[in-house]
């Protein structure tokens, strides 16, 4: 009797404090994420997650929608007025969280923040060189060359305030290394739907919505409660005892338990990621390899390689369905033409016959290196494909290991693989950055092909590469696009794999629209 | 006595110095930090410019200098995730770290004395056995895999408990505790038995061992021949000499506890220094591994440095020896 009497009052308590769902109106959404984000400043660190949770709070001149088409945000409309100048209207009467105007002068103010030496976020406006105030609501980006995608990836290019940064003394990101924290880090003011009211670092933040907010809010919430919780055992659990409404990313295997649970269900659909595998295309002879040379010179080789991978068996054992095959370099979201190019079919008896054509009859032993730890089931991936390349005479060494030592040893300048497996993702969702990054040859000076780290090198797509950047004609420039990926095909330079499934859960009282870049936006939210 | 304090303290800072050293060279084969800092479009200049500005191009002998010079005075640098001072870091931290092991050892005296010299006494009982049965289960699972039944018997199942994080926590400034509310009660529960499951059973055995061999003394047997009633014997003299090891024990067991509080903490996302440091090896976040090893070494040197002087307090053979190393 006396303990009945504890916990009702304790739950009053608890009831007026408004842990809980209080009046029957109040729509609440607890949710987890693996991790917390490390930082509230827009300019500090180069992470997904980061600027999907301030995505809630900051807005950028343009944004995304759910399915990431470009929309106007603080910016109306814009128009190329030069082919190197764009300029862009700003929306009148936006009011920061702190009640601040929004203008030019935060605009130019963001620009030199986001362009500082500490900025991680820097590439953001790579190639622009000035921002010009025309007046008050008007602003110019001039840039060094056209260029057609300017604005494809600023969506996490935030607006910040001129004012509140200036006097806060948050006018420059974080410096790590002089040891500067900017009051950024742990403070927000934005223009978004969401304002932050309570953060403790790794336990909760807290938002609620801004009621000013220039757009018509579309979400039911009252407020939102964000917990990292790292453990996906513990996440399971959590979204399934009921703590929490949403979470993210659900272990494959936990899928069946989610969905046999009444009221929880898993959302998914594929990743903006391709996982793929990459050679070593430069040394004369390949590390752990039992030839006197390096067998992946050979395009025959690699389309042996390639032939031997039976895909779908991976989709179906190893990604339980949840994997997209895909035969190009980039999302099929994210390029028009990607259904014009198909991936060489699984054959194992044409892989012996092309190993044999190279020299390779009994084929040969060489190494894989895999990360554990960065892309949905990686080390079974690579376990899969090892024993699918022994039935064709390859005998792959494989080598598993957690992210941070895999990073290191592949990187460009160490290299040390033989085969590899990677992901990526174009942060500007556009081909030109593929081009750019995976598939020039390397250029010391210009840092192209920096991830290009099997170092081959083809003259034709080192062309497209240039073409494509200033090529405003649509439907030019995708051709152009669609001529390299062929090539990449025929030569089997890379060896796509799948994209990656973005894989969710939530209690079926939560309406939520999936993003396939793997960010979660509470605008889209309604709780029923 | 004074010389003796001055000699272990002597060999405290050497001990932190080889602990910080070793550290250091470990991680060298944990990863690269830089790839964790930027985006993976960053081009090779900029890591390179990065590397340069957070030293780690230099000697790792200079490295470890600056590291340790630093350290002295309490500066451990910038956390290259968490953008902070790491000994903010820490410090927000810590709070949750001690509360957790403080109420373990606790929980795991107050059970495991009383079912320590219980099983010393009735060695053949049927309870006995119950309890030596379950001590080698709490000994054997892995508290992983403790901690995720727990989860999914309270939590999932029975929809009593918690199944992650701190619950309510009043901040007092300098401190922040979940003892002061329900919910941050409810939530420490299955957290603190978890990580108390494995001393539970080391003390109980302990106590067992020493009440065996105690019951068997002599002076047992005098006072039984006095007459004095059995409970009498058995608590005012056998328990009280027993219980000498078990201080130490458990005195050396706490370092243990703080340190192995890593496995227990992430299972049930309790936001201590154990998965600070953990996230801190994930992203190769140098400043935290070597912040959070440095400072584990400092509390088993501490907690060393007491029991010995606790030893020299009570032992007198100690003073004796060290009078004739003197002569």
């Amino acid at each position: 009797m006396q303990r009945r009497y504890l916990s009702t009052a304790a739950l009053a308590a608890v009831l007026s404090a408004g842990l809980m769902a209080g009046p029957a109106d109040a729509k609440e959404l607890r949710w987890a994420f693996q991790t917390d984000t490390t930082s509230l400043d827009p300019m500090g660190h180069n992470v997904t997650f980061t600027f999907s949770v301030l995505g809630n709070v900051y807005e950028g001149l343009v944004r995304r929608g759910a399915d990431l088409e470009i929309e106007p945000a603080l910016a109306e409309k814009w128009e190329i007025v030069e082919p190197n100048r764009w300029r862009f209207h700003l929306r009148k009467g936006v009011k920061f969280h702190n009640g601040n105007d929004f203008n030019a002068d935060d605009v130019i103010f963001s620009y030199q923040r986001i362009n500082n030496p500490d900025s991680n976020v820097r590439d953001r406006v790579a190639g622009v060189t000035e921002v010009v105030k025309v007046d008050d609501y008007t602003v110019d980006f001039v840039t060094e060359v056209p260029n057609p995608i300017l604005i494809s990836q600023w969506e996490s290019f935030f607006m910040m305030d001129k004012e509140w940064s200036e006097a806060n003394g948050a006018t420059v990101p974080t410096n790590t290394t002089k040891g500067i924290e900017s009051y950024a880090g742990q403070h927000a003011n934005g223009t978004g739907p969401f304002k932050i009211t309570e953060r403790t670092v790794d336990v909760r933040t807290v938002f609620v919505p801004n009621t000013e907010w220039w757009d018509k809010a579309t979400h039911n919430l009252t407020k939102v409660t964000m917990t990292p919780i790292t453990q996906s055992a513990t996440r399971v659990a959590a979204l399934l005892s009921g703590e929490i409404d949403m979470m993210y990313p659900a272990p494959l295997q936990d899928i069946d338990r989610i969905n046999n649970n009444q009221g929880t269900s898993v959302i998914s659909g594929p990743e903006l990621r391709t996982i793929f595998l990459g050679m070593d295309q430069f040394r004369d002879k390949a590390l752990g390899t039992n030839t006197d040379k390096n067998p992946f010179k050979d395009a025959r080789v690699r389309k042996a390689v390639y032939q031997a991978i039976d895909i779908e068996l991976i989709k179906k054992r190893i990604m339980r369905g949840l994997a997209d095959p895909t035969s190009i370099m980039i999302s099929p979201k994210l390029f028009a033409l990607s259904d014009q190019v198909s991936r060489w079919p699984y054959d194992p008896e044409a892989s012996k016959k092309l190993l044999a054509e190279a020299g390779y009859p009994d084929g040969f032993e060489t190494r894989m290196d895999c990360p554990n730890d960065r892309y949905v089931n990686d080390a079974q991936i690579c376990q899969a494909i090892t024993a699918m390349l022994a039935r064709v005479g390859i005998k792959l060494n494989m080598r598993a290991y957690p992210k941070a030592q895999f990073f290191a040893d592949i990187n460009r300048g160490k290299q040390d693989f033989a085969i590899y497996l990677l992901g990526w993702t174009p942060s500007s969702f556009d081909s030109h950055n593929v081009y750019y990054n995976l598939m020039s040859t390397w250029n010391e000076k210009t840092g192209q092909g920096r991830v290009n780290y099997g170092d081959f090198s083809d003259p034709r797509i080192d062309e497209i590469t240039k073409l494509i950047l200033t090529e405003t004609d649509q439907a030019k420039r995708d051709k152009l696009i669609l001529e390299g990926y062929q090539i990449v095909k025929e030569q089997a330079y890379y060896i796509p794999l799948h994209q990656q499934a973005v894989v969710w859960a939530a209690r079926d009282t939560i309406e939520l629209k999936q993003r396939a870049d793997n960010q979660f936006h509470f605008r889209h939210v309604t709780v029923k | 006595m004074l010389k003796f304090i001055a000699g272990r303290l002597m060999q405290s800072v050497f001990v932190m110095l080889f602990v910080g050293a070793i550290a250091f060279t470990l991680f060298q084969f944990v990863g690269d930090p830089i790839n964790q800092m930027v985006g993976e479009d960053a081009t090779q200049a900029e890591r390179e410019e990065l590397r340069e500005r957070l030293g780690l191009n230099d000697p790792l002998i200079v490295q470890f200098g600056r590291f340790a010079a630093n350290a002295a005075t309490g500066d451990f640098g910038f956390s290259y995730q968490h953008k902070r001072p790491v000994i903010d870091l820490i410090a927000e931290r810590l709070p949750a770290t001690l509360e957790l092991a403080g109420l373990s050892i606790i929980l795991a005296l107050l059970v495991g004395i009383p079912m320590g010299v219980y099983t010393g006494l009735h060695r053949y009982g049927v309870l006995s056995k119950i309890f030596m049965t379950l001590s080698l289960i709490g000994v054997s699972l892995p508290t992983f895999l403790i901690g995720i039944l727990f989860i999914y018997l309270f939590s999932v199942i029975l929809g009593w408990l918690p199944s992650f994080g701190r619950g309510e926590v009043v901040d007092l400034g300098w401190w922040t505790t979940g003892l002061l509310t329900l919910s941050g009660w409810k939530a420490v529960i299955l957290p603190a038995v978890t990580l108390a499951l494995f001393q539970m059973t080391l003390v109980m055995r302990l106590v067992r061992a020493e009440m065996l061999e105690v019951m068997r003394t002599d002076y047992i047997k005098f006072a039984r021949a006095r007459g004095i009633a059995n409970r009498a014997v058995q608590f005012r003299h056998a328990l009280k000499n027993t219980l000498v090891p078990v201080i130490t024990i458990i005195g050396l067991q706490l370092g243990t506890v703080i340190a192995f509080a890593i496995i227990t903490e992430t299972v049930f996302q309790w936001p201590g220094m154990g998965r600070l440091f953990l996230q801190g090896i994930q992203s190769v976040d140098i400043p935290i591994m070597s912040a959070y090893l440095v400072m584990i070494a400092f509390f088993f040197v501490v907690i060393n440095l007491i029991v010995d002087i606790l030893y020299y307090v009570v032992d007198p053979r100690l003073r004796i020896d060290s009078a004739k190393g003197a002569n």
